[in-house]
């Protein structure tokens, strides 16, 4: 009597997964190469021009985000780098983190940091006063002068 | 040594996913303390000078480089990994791009350096 192979059957759970395994391999390609034009000319523009960092405080701030391009550059920087770090952190903690508790204690924490950072940087951004009352004026950007 | 057949291939695929890994979480973590430091901007001008200058300080100024550094090779090995997963022919030299990558790496930190070190140092 000949054997005959058995039969296989798909595993219900496996092309949820790969789908989304695969749309993060995707994304993190993505972000990665639209990163490396935001956060070059980020560090160009921060370190390189004028007296590089030294010449980063509040005024050299408020003076980037008078401007709608760099509030929107950064915005951009913020969200993908959060989310390519995090997706990279998610790898990470899957390939390191073992036990009943600690892989989701990580994923959450992930999780939340990175939402809630998202959050925090977004309003900053948009919410941001390039001329606070009540602040020594020697440390506010020029053109306040002018209001 | 008999080389005995291993998950760890060696050599410098392995070595540059390693680093691959090291500076993104380095970056990671930097980028965390990145916008809340940042935010601050929003809460207190004051407070957001004094905290920026500490990133002026000699000790910060070494620790930024290293930071760019990091993102550096982060950035161009990943380019090298883009380029290894859809083009046969960066599979066949994957080991030549990482030379590649570090050959960029030290272009980029010999025109960086200098400018930002004297940044740093220089007084001013």
């Amino acid at each position: 009597m000949a054997a005959t192979a058995p039969a296989l059957t798909p595993i219900p759970s496996r092309r949820t997964v790969g789908n989304v395994q695969r749309w993060a391999w995707m994304f993190q390609r993505i972000s990665g190469l639209i990163l490396i034009v935001l956060i070059f000319t980020h560090l160009f523009v921060n370190l390189m021009t004028g007296d590089g960092v030294s010449q980063i405080d509040f005024g050299f701030v408020a003076g980037k985000w008078a401007a709608p391009l760099w509030q929107w550059w950064d915005f951009a920087l913020l969200i993908l780098a959060l989310a390519h770090g995090g997706n990279g952190m998610r790898m990470i903690i899957d390939d390191y983190s073992h036990g009943r508790y600690m892989p989701n204690i990580l994923h959450w924490s992930l999780r939340i940091s990175c939402v809630a950072l998202a959050i925090l940087g977004t309003l900053v951004i948009f919410t941001f006063e390039p001329c606070p009352t009540g602040v020594d004026p020697s440390i506010l950007p020029s053109f306040c002068a002018d209001l | 040594m008999p080389s005995l057949p291993t998950l760890y291939r060696g050599r410098e695929g392995m070595w540059m996913w390693v680093v691959h890994r090291a500076t993104g979480v380095a970056i990671f973590f930097f980028l965390l303390v990145h916008i809340l430091d940042t935010s601050l901007v929003r809460i207190s001008p004051e407070d957001y000078n004094d905290v920026i200058a500490s990133y002026h300080t000699p000790l910060y100024g070494i620790v930024e480089a290293g930071l760019v550094a990091a993102i550096i090779i982060h950035a161009f090995n990943g380019v090298r990994i883009v380029l290894v997963d859809r083009w046969t022919w960066a599979l066949r030299h994957q080991r030549m791009l990482s030379w590649i990558v570090w050959g960029i790496f030290v272009v980029m930190m010999a025109g960086f350096l200098p400018r930002h070190l004297s940044n740093v140092f220089g007084g001013a």
